[in-house]
């Protein structure tokens, strides 16, 4: 084949491709403001645009306390792992102790449980605690990650042992290490680690289901996957496109943002969060 | 016994730096991870409710679960989804990271378009690709009519729904694979390339002998994550089609769901969890062993 064939040819599959996958999402956006007469239509147009759709169900749902509580529950369960998780790797990776290899190992093990073995377990925990129907229901069980704690540990090991001397000289206790010195030195794992967790917590919907009943505590997917499946939303189609469309616009706002870093965390990890 | 005592008291003394720094690891360990493992050994031979005591049944959980004919259907819909899954992911993700490997306008912004499902929920998507799928006023079916197909019952017919559920999973995630193969692809130096061309291979002897081999690595990680995706199902199918119809898109997750929170079957859900999560972690063994055989 002649190269400016090729190329052409190239190009026409990577727009095609593009197309198959940002059309939708604009569909959806176009749909949800339009009148529900309108909403099946193939094209992006309508009569008129209008936010009926989005006041609808907010009339219906709380949702943007599902936001507030989805923003709180992500915040504090991400910060949670960056800070507890940076001790145990800097521990793990930068202190003696008896043991360590053996709690190593251990943090290994633990990353290949699936959730399957330990999610009905973990819930009758909550019960027995009596936290069912909390916010720490939903934030304690990702107070920390297994891979959280590894990825911290491999950076750390690359910090030069020089830099730590100094600061012991200059009196920094080992947490004032962690983090004046290791934390400003470590944005890469910081952003990964962040990125990963906050949108696992974020999108996750079973685990909301399963322990949080009461409306005013749902998550954002977790009201929303109510609203469809538990028949407020009627047939609806533009209103259910709606919600849908609220709960896609923060995230890909930050994406289109922080872009570079959501790809180089979620591929070199293999997670979706 | 004192002398031990005051042993252990100065171990612990002398790495207070060590041990104060692991010890929310350890009590974060105890509550959610020991305690969980723990508690579903005790699960899993007992018949529970929440409410009252547990009923020791010994092995009876595992006994009626080998003769549950949704265990085995939901078992069975996730080997359909899989084997759907992995091959259209595999071709879809390598073909265009193939493309975008070249040198290229605008390649950032084709990564980013490709990658833009995989950040958003499960739940919306589902309830997008639902507009998508509906047999009479759906989507593709008004787009197929066009071109002369007729309707197809994408998530109203048994044989349909799972394979529906594995395409749009599909679509979802493959940026995600997109970008590790990419990163595979990267690994390889353009001077093997050049070397095979001056002795004379051609387009497929250089992807069959220098590109396949380079990206195995990568290979094996996406068949390990869509394997491990496929037993993880869940809101897809519970927002999607609620498992039906006909159970053909039970998932293993949404029948552990169904008998602990519809049935309040606690020991027989954590039996089915324990099973999955067995199941799960034989077959990435066998994946890893087989891909690594290849490797030799």
């Amino acid at each position: 084949m002649r190269p400016v064939l090729k190329k052409t040819l190239m190009y026409v599959l990577l727009f095609a491709a593009a197309l198959i996958f940002l059309y939708p999402f604009a569909w959806m956006l176009a749909a949800s403001a339009r009148p529900e007469a309108e909403a099946m239509n193939m094209g992006l147009g309508a009569s008129r645009y209008s936010l009926d759709n989005y006041k609808m169900m907010m009339d219906r749902i709380p949702i943007f306390r599902s936001l507030l509580n989805s923003i709180i529950v992500s915040v504090v369960s991400t910060v949670s792992v960056l800070v507890l998780c940076s001790m145990t790797g800097y521990a793990l990776s930068r202190l003696r102790f008896p043991g360590r290899e053996l709690v190593f190992g251990i943090i290994l093990f633990t990353m290949m449980i699936p959730f399957q073995i330990t999610l009905i377990p973990l819930y009758v925990l909550m019960v027995k605690l009596r936290l069912t129907d909390t916010y720490a229901a939903l934030i304690v069980p990702f107070v920390m990650s297994p891979f959280a704690i590894l990825l911290f540990r491999q950076f750390f090991l690359q910090i030069p042992r020089d830099l730590i001397d100094a600061a012991r000289i200059d009196g920094l206790g080992d947490l004032g290490i962690l983090f004046r010195v290791f934390w400003p030195l470590s944005r890469p794992a910081i952003i990964t680690v962040g990125i990963v967790h906050f949108m696992g917590i974020w999108n996750e919907v079973l685990w909301p289901i399963i322990v949080v009943r009461k409306e005013a505590l749902m998550t954002m997917p977790q009201m929303v996957t109510l609203f469809e499946v538990g028949g407020q939303a009627e047939n609806l189609i533009a209103v259910k496109l709606a919600a849908a469309s609220l709960m896609t616009i923060p995230i890909v706002l930050v994406y289109l943002v922080l872009q570079r870093y959501f790809i180089e965390s979620m591929a070199t990890t293999g997670l979706k969060g | 016994m004192q002398i031990q005592q005051l042993k252990l008291a100065r171990v612990l003394v002398r790495n207070r730096s060590g041990y104060g720094l692991m010890s929310p690891y350890f009590v974060f360990f105890l509550f959610f991870v020991a305690y969980p493992l723990l508690f579903s050994l005790v699960l899993v031979f007992n018949r529970w409710a929440i409410v009252g005591p547990l009923q020791w049944v010994g092995l009876g959980n595992f006994r009626e679960m080998l003769g549950d004919g949704l265990f085995w259907k939901a078992m069975g819909n996730t080997l359909l989804f899989i084997s759907i899954h992995i091959p259209l992911q595999i071709v879809v993700a390598l073909v265009l990271a193939l493309v975008l490997n070249r040198r290229l306008l605008v390649r950032g912004f084709f990564r980013a378009a490709f990658f833009l499902p995989v950040v958003v929920s499960g739940v919306a998507v589902t309830i997008l690709w639902k507009q998508f799928y509906g047999t009479d006023i759906g989507l593709f079916n008004r787009l197929l009519s066009h071109i002369g197909i007729d309707r197809i019952p994408w998530i109203t017919s048994p044989h349909w729904a799972m394979p529906s559920i594995a395409i749009m999973a599909t679509w979802k995630n493959v940026g995600l694979y997109i970008i590790i193969f990419l990163a595979g692809l990267q690994g390889v130096p353009r001077t093997l390339y050049e070397a095979a061309e001056i002795d004379g291979a051609n387009s497929w002897q250089k992807f069959r002998f220098i590109t396949v081999p380079a990206i195995n690595p990568a290979m094996v990680m996406v068949v390990i994550l869509s394997t491990i995706n496929g037993f993880n199902l869940f809101i897809e199918p519970y927002v999607m089609t609620g498992g039906g119809p006909m159970h053909s898109t039970l998932s293993g997750v949404l029948y552990v769901y169904k008998q602990a929170f519809n049935f309040f079957r606690m020991g027989y859900a954590a039996t089915i969890g324990f099973s999955i999560a067995a199941i799960i972690m034989i077959v990435v063994l066998i994946q890893r062993k087989l891909f690594e055989h290849e490797d030799n």
